[in-house]
């Protein structure tokens, strides 16, 4: 399993992958920090606002909410690149046969596959979450609640995605599974946002879509759950902004996300093990 | 060392194998010839663990064929191969020797780089390989750990003649070391050169069973005198003291006799056609 994930690993770093990315990493962040500094400057006037506003608060919240929101998509785009076509993709182009072949298991195989993508797209994430965190304490002087809490949710939406990409592998060719994916995604995100609707109308019944939705699709859920970690401590009007957010609000899933987000990895890769073992190559 | 009993596979509607049987025994070279399309490369593919049978059994040194001991003694060259291109040659041979638990090290990769003909391009990365060359890496790949059964789907398919050339010696000299092959080719004449035993693969069954000499029919004699050869159509080599002595009553001078007969790819057709 181990040697698979390696040779995953050094494919990314021989072709460049992760010079791509840093490269595009770097002007990210240097987009993020002169968004942050204008942001930062234009919301001091706020200060002492009889509102009740935390303007500093708010706009800390909002970028590095943005930022996250940015992450976890490009994040949740490298795990589909390094997995989308692990079964049927490389079964087609003959890269996988002669790996199989020989005394690694089906399963051992998929694990690698996944501890690959799971360590670039959760690495990925993370560090461009705590740069995001950095740059925004540095220029803004805000700080998150809880920026551990915060990435363990943020890394956990992009493992769930990676495994997510590696089950569809072993049903779709690569672009097929790749385009399934990134639709998954958007469709986990969007809603969010249905639930955020359902949430202001009220609407018991986008409430509920939302709700199976985010469960089904725990990424979504992981993330919003991440935006929460942020601010748990705003309340009042800061809180009520912060919580509407602007690509899908925070939201607080309780204590059986991160146990179910798990399960639900094991599962999504137990699944795409029983299938690949029964799959003719 | 291998065994097929009774192999069936179907793909939907189509049945690839009928009730396929055979044994390849150790040190055995055999080749499986067949039309596209016959179920050469789902019988291979079976083999070595990469297709479920729908019926039947195949075994690879007494363990079922796909099992975790059947595979740690084969090697497999696959029809359609592609490895990573970022790869040097001796990056492939090291991850296949990691996954096959060979210990041969720098060693075997030099000896099996040498003996495919690619000595010297350890360093070289296969995205600026020839397709002959990457088939040729190919190989070595599949010779790692030192299988006891080869399992080779068209391995000569994008080699120039030079190239066939090394399969060909190859072949034999995997034979000296007792190491079992099962070769799938269209390359009829290099199966009559090498092989020990051919089957003749069509609609996914064995039509043909037996050595080269075996399929192989007499055709005749041809006996070489002053005027030209003249050709005895079926007569075998008992005949051939009669002819001779005939022809020499009769005041021929007799240079040669030769017996003739059918090739290898003129039974193929035969059975396949």
């Amino acid at each position: 399993m181990i040697l698979v994930a390696r040779h995953a690993l050094r494919e990314s770093l021989r072709r460049r992958i992760f010079a791509v990315v840093l490269a595009l990493s770097v002007l990210f962040g240097a987009l993020y920090a002169f968004g942050a500094h204008e942001l930062f400057k234009d919301v001091s006037g706020f200060a002492g606002d009889s509102s009740g506003l935390d303007a500093k608060t708010l706009a800390g919240a909002t970028i590095l909410g943005l930022a996250m929101f940015g992450s976890l998509f490009l994040g949740s785009v490298l795990a589909v690149f390094l997995t989308a076509g692990a079964v049927r993709g490389d079964a087609e182009t003959g890269t996988l046969q002669p790996l199989i072949v020989r005394p690694l298991s089906r399963r051992r195989y998929l694990a690698g596959r996944l501890l690959a993508a799971s360590v670039v797209s959760a690495g990925y994430v993370a560090f461009a979450y705590l740069g995001a965190v950095l740059l925004t304490g540095l220029i803004g002087h805000w700080w998150p609640d809880n920026v551990v809490g915060s990435l363990i949710r943020l890394s956990g939406a992009a493992v769930v995605v990676s495994a997510l990409a590696l089950l569809g592998s072993v049903f779709l060719t690569a672009t097929a599974n790749g385009i399934a994916v990134l639709m998954v995604y958007g469709a986990g995100l969007l809603a969010g946002l249905l639930g955020e609707i359902g949430d202001a109308v009220p609407s018991h019944s986008l409430q509920r879509i939302a709700d199976i939705a985010s469960w089904a699709l725990p990424f979504e859920q992981l993330y919003r759950d991440a935006l929460r970690e942020l601010v748990g401590s705003a309340h009042g009007v800061t809180g009520a902004i912060i919580q509407l957010g602007p690509l899908g609000g925070s939201h607080d899933a309780g204590p059986l996300l991160l146990p179910w987000a798990v399960a639900y990895v094991v599962l999504a890769t137990l699944l795409a093990a029983w299938a690949f073992t029964r799959r003719d190559v | 060392m291998l065994a097929v009993a009774s192999l069936r596979k179907r793909y939907g509607a189509t049945e690839a194998l009928r009730g396929v049987s055979f044994e390849v025994g150790p040190g055995e070279l055999v080749g499986l010839l067949g039309p596209n399309g016959a179920g050469k490369s789902t019988l291979t593919k079976i083999a070595c663990g990469l297709v479920r049978p729908s019926a039947g059994s195949v075994t690879v040194a007494g363990a079922p064929a796909g099992s975790e001991p059947a595979r740690r003694v084969l090697g497999y060259l696959a029809e359609l191969f592609r490895f990573p291109g970022w790869c040097t040659a001796g990056e492939v041979l090291v991850l296949h020797q990691r996954l096959a638990g060979s210990d041969g090290g720098a060693s075997e990769r030099a000896e099996l780089l040498e003996l495919v003909g690619l000595g010297g391009e350890d360093a070289r990365r296969v995205e600026t390989m020839s397709k002959g060359m990457q088939q040729r890496l190919g190989l070595a790949q599949a010779l790692i750990g030192s299988p006891r059964l080869l399992l080779l789907d068209e391995p000569t398919s994008a080699l120039d003649p030079a190239g066939r050339r090394t399969v060909r010696d190859l072949l034999g000299e995997l034979r000296r070391r007792g190491v079992s092959v099962l070769v799938n080719t269209h390359l009829l004449s290099e199966v009559e050169h090498t092989c020990d035993r051919v089957l003749i693969l069509h609609h996914g069954e064995v039509l043909a069973d037996g050595s080269p000499a075996e399929l192989t029919r007499p055709r005749g004699d041809a006996v070489e005198i002053a005027g030209g050869t003249r050709i005895f159509e079926g007569a075998a080599r008992e005949d051939a003291p009669r002819i001779v002595a005939e022809l020499v009553a009769a005041g021929e001078q007799v240079y040669s006799v030769e017996l003739l007969r059918s090739t290898l790819e003129e039974r193929y057709l035969e059975v396949v056609t």
